[in-house]
């Protein structure tokens, strides 16, 4: 690839981020900085009960209150057709809670006041007369004979909502039944939540005059939701704006609509005063979307030589009280079906049944390309549990049955086709920044005097991207992503995009792909994204797609516009269109290089001295499908040492060797490995939204939802493979949740491995020095 | 509710209110003074995306009234750059790429120049125990960590060569 200069700051730049100076100076924009004339507060009223009959909700003192515009209850939105709204997985859920409650936090009211303390004021009067229901909490009882229907509104008189498989069930068993070693491993990935560090929110303001309804949202995908805004309100889509301003990170958790949103669309909507709802940190974790909840199990068939036969896989996933997963309609999992990983396998099945239980809804792609933290989590444990069984050494495993370099293009067993990987050379790679056989030598030695030590690894491999159209779509909308360019006439440029940062800086990374492919800098391209009025549709940043689908678009966008400089360019030169070279930057003439155009001047004569016939101008557009997904990877290794009088767990050390094809930006790729292990760290040992047998949320703050420090993060260190993607038109394939997919395993397999020697096989997250501890007494290790 | 006079003075400039006693500092700042870029994450404390210097220590805005602030003098993080130009913090975030949503930075920015108020010269542990009462869900703080040292190394070349400039005008 043609290397610009730092000037240019192209592909593999590591410039500095054109974001960073609002930040920095307290100037950023978030949606809570929203501050509009008039405008009034909306506070949710929410149920204390899991399951309850809702016997009477009664407003009138808190209407009374001075101050208080309005209070809205279920029943008024179901006058106009708005109590439920639809999911983005074909189910639908209550805006407002009529006839009973299903989750402890669910939306039941809303007050609309003067100033938020008067609408917490009011929101306490708000008088709600409960009758409790037998909960569900356990989703092992959700189809027991014994348990209470949840949903009243289905036809189904059941808490089934799905069953679905892919794969070959009867070859794989008989594989299993033929095979001489087994394994299996039951792990639940475990409830936890995004948590971004701002919550979710929204200043609603419809202008009755013009009838426009301008949207501030925390959203990841703004076009689609004002899509959805206009089929489920009716409101004409023209009239609707949705802008995401600055958004203090996603991971997931705002790609969904929440009633809070709708709450405060009804109230501008009645009122045509700007209503601002923003959630409180204990709503954002007890209600809005949740992640995983996986209950798993997977089974490896092998030869005695270590050779993989076959894999099985059988998961209980629990939705909470509505089915309100995000993830493209024909994929009610996800792409969970990645679980085969790295390896060649001759068979391999995988099903999912999904229930409901009186918890919050949600299932949202935390940090995750829908599901694939799971999956990768659930092998790279499995093929750990199979080394332990076969007592071999869980790198040579891995390395055995590696799917090779010469195998790409490669169809797994789930109906995949992995774009590239050198897999081999990336574990290599990995192994390089520590000695192995010194680590295993001192943890024998630590054995011997009663210390434990763990080495943990995860090789890994990912799927993101989204589309192909042809099979992916998100409440029915195909998943492409979006491009706009526009080069102004001094050879300055304004890019609009389909997606939306919350902090992958994508000012910066789309203007370098610009600045590959026109040469001209990356500090002359503005870049914009999140308003519905002037970006072209797009489908949003989630699932790690900003680089594969709308990069892609930037690119091709970019190309298109080379495309019709040179035409002007064999205009200026007076030369044939075929006589004339590029490199990023500008033409010239074969053979005589003094004969050039730069793209600054060819932009220029675009508006002012362009061929006759030709339209005026220099911009492009794309709508870019993805041919397929991309395939990143990378090999995890953390060495753990576990004090054995608490069970804390020290990470002494960390690697992360990925392979996200051709990188943009090598700082900003390095700061997203960071912080993606970071929160596979915290889900490893600290993340729990957990529920007692009332249904009571056990990690309603940050008190009880624990989030890592600085003083429990310790360094990573990090190295790269490069296996370009065959299919994206700069080779990416994209990073953001590469470190969270890949080292939850990393860290389990550690602990695991300090304590394996006495039996251990698996210990479940979040793995809390308690925990620890608790298995330590067990083994009669504990200090 | 009956409101109170409460007088301020926030990066240099007096501001006063007539505020409910009940007002939290950090609504003050952000809606009464319109400085937004103090941020709340969390509403108990543990985030510190609110932190703010008053009478020259940090504290959590989100968890103490305006009113106990009367009389005092605060400095948010609007109050870091001297003109137009950069705190060494701020310099040091950007240099080390020590932020992503931008959302924790403020207090970020906050909590590392209270650190190096009382320590010019912190190890890495110094400062990330410094930086523990602030959360970042982006960065894994590693980059943080790199800024904080950033700007420790620049203030502390600043100060010597203001010192040096300082006695080459003595001499004259």
């Amino acid at each position: 690839m043609f290397k610009t200069t730092p000037e240019v700051g192209g592909m593999g730049h590591s410039i500095k981020r054109k974001e960073d100076g609002r930040f920095l100076q307290g100037k950023g924009n978030y949606v809570d900085d929203v501050n509009l004339p008039g405008m009034v507060y909306g506070h949710m009223v929410r149920s204390p009960f899991a399951h309850a009959r809702l016997k009477s909700v009664n407003t009138e003192k808190a209407k009374a209150l001075p101050g208080v515009l309005a209070v809205i209850t279920g029943e008024d939105l179901a006058k106009a057709g708005l109590a439920w709204m639809p999911t983005l997985s074909g189910d639908k859920q209550m805006v407002l809670a009529t006839g009973k409650v299903l989750f402890q936090a669910q939306e039941v009211a809303f007050v609309v006041a003067e100033d938020r303390y008067i609408a917490a004021d009011a929101a306490e009067l708000v008088e709600v007369e409960y009758e409790e229901l037998p909960v569900l909490v356990d989703p092992k009882k959700a189809t027991d004979p014994g348990s209470p229907i949840l949903r009243e509104d289905r036809e189904e008189k059941t808490n089934h909502i799905f069953h679905w498989e892919v794969g070959d069930r009867a070859s794989t068993d008989k594989n299993f039944s033929t095979a001489p070693v087994t394994a299996r491993v039951d792990a639940l990935f475990q409830r936890c939540h995004p948590a971004p560090l701002e919550t979710c929110g929204c200043v609603a303001d419809f202008n009755k005059a013009t009838g426009k309804l301008n949207i501030y949202l925390t959203s990841q995908a703004p076009h689609v939701h004002r899509t959805l805004f206009a089929l489920v309100g009716g409101i004409p889509e023209q009239n609707i704006r949705v802008i995401s301003p600055d958004i203090g990170g996603g991971f997931g958790n705002k790609v969904p609509i929440y009633p809070g949103y709708v709450c405060a669309v009804v109230a501008s909507l009645t009122t045509g005063i700007p209503v601002k709802w923003i959630e409180t940190r204990s709503e954002n974790l007890m209600s809005t979307g949740f992640a995983r909840d996986y209950h798993m199990t997977a089974e490896l068939a092998a030869e005695k030589d270590g050779t993989m036969r076959a894999l099985r896989v059988k998961t209980l996933a629990d939705h909470g009280a509505f089915n309100a997963t995000a993830q493209p309609t024909k994929f009610p999992a996800g792409l969970f079906s990645i679980c085969t990983g790295n390896y060649v396998l001759q068979d391999a099945f995988c099903e999912v049944d999904g229930v409901y239980t009186n918890k919050a809804p949600g299932g949202v792609a935390y940090r995750c390309s829908f599901r694939v933290t799971e999956a990768a989590y659930l092998i790279e444990r499995a093929v750990d549990v199979l080394a332990q069984e076969l007592k071999m050494d869980p790198i040579e495993l891995r390395r055995k049955n590696f799917i090779g370099k010469d195998q790409f293009p490669y169809q797994s067993k789930l109906g995949w086709s992995y774009d590239s990987g050198d897999y081999h050379a990336n574990l290599d790679k990995a192994l390089e920044f520590i000695d192995y056989k010194a680590l295993r030598k001192e943890q024998e030695e630590k054995r011997k005097k009663g210390e434990f030590m763990g080495i943990g690894i995860s090789t890994f491999v990912e799927i993101v991207g989204a589309g192909p159209s042809h099979t992916f779509d998100i409440a029915g909308i195909k998943m492409f992503d979006s491009a706009e360019l526009r080069i102004h006439p001094t050879g300055k440029g304004i890019l609009r995009m389909g997606t939306k940062s919350q902090g992958q800086g994508h000012e910066t990374t789309y203007a370098q792909i610009v600045a590959q492919e026109l040469g001209i800098p990356a500090s002359d391209i503005t870049v914009e994204e999140g308003d519905t009025d002037t970006a072209p549709y797009g489908l949003g940043t989630y699932a790690s797609r900003s680089t594969p689908v709308s990069g892609a678009a930037t690119a091709m966008a970019a190309r298109k516009i080379r495309e019709k400089a040179r035409k002007i360019a064999a205009y200026l030169l007076e030369a044939s269109e075929e006589d004339l070279e590029w490199e990023p930057g500008k033409f010239w003439v074969k053979g005589s290089p003094s004969k050039s155009k730069t793209i600054q001047e060819i932009a220029f004569a675009a508006y002012t001295n362009h061929p006759q016939g030709m339209e005026a101008g220099l911009e492009a557009v794309n709508y870019y499908d993805p041919p397929n997904l991309t395939f990143p990877f990378g090999t995890y290794i953390a060495v753990v040492d576990i004090d054995k009088g608490t069970g804390a767990v020290k990470i002494r050390k960390f690697v992360a060797v990925d392979d996200c094809g051709n990188i943009i930006n090598p700082m900003i790729v390095e700061g997203q490995i960071h912080g993606g292990l970071t929160e596979g760290l915290a889900i490893a040992f600290m993340q729990l939204i957990d529920y007692d047998e009332s249904g009571n949320v056990q990690g309603g703050t940050f008190m009880d939802y624990l989030l890592p420090t600085a003083v429990e993060t310790p360094n990573w260190e990090t190295g790269k493979t490069v296996t370009p993607s065959p299919h994206h038109p700069f080779g990416a394939k994209g990073i953001g949740e590469s470190p969270n997919v890949g080292s939850p395993a990393a860290f389990v397999n550690a602990v695991v491995d300090a304590l394996s020697h006495l039996g251990v096989k698996h210990i479940d997250m979040p793995m809390t020095p308690a925990k620890i501890w608790q298995v330590m007494k067990e083994k009669g290790v504990a200090g | 509710m009956a409101k109170q006079m409460i007088k301020v003075k926030i990066n240099g400039r007096d501001r006063e209110g007539a505020v409910e006693p009940r007002l939290l500092l950090v609504h003050f700042i952000r809606e009464s003074v319109h400085l937004t870029g103090t941020h709340i994450g969390c509403d108990t404390s543990h985030c510190g995306a609110c932190t703010v210097m008053l009478n020259g220590k940090t504290v959590k805005s989100c968890t103490m009234f305006a009113v106990q602030a009367d009389g005092g003098e605060i400095t948010t993080v609007e109050g870091l750059m001297k003109g137009d130009v950069f705190h060494p913090l701020q310099e040091g975030f950007k240099q080390e790429h020590g932020l992503q949503c931008g959302f924790c930075t403020p207090g970020m920015l906050m909590s590392s120049y209270a650190l190096l108020q009382k320590n010019p010269n912190p190890t890495e542990e110094e400062i990330r125990w410094g930086i523990s009462g602030n959360l970042c869900r982006c960065t894994g703080y590693q980059n943080i960590v790199k800024a904080v040292q950033y700007a420790a190394k620049k203030m502390t070349e600043d100060d010597i060569n203001a010192k040096n400039k300082a006695v080459a005008q003595g001499g004259k």
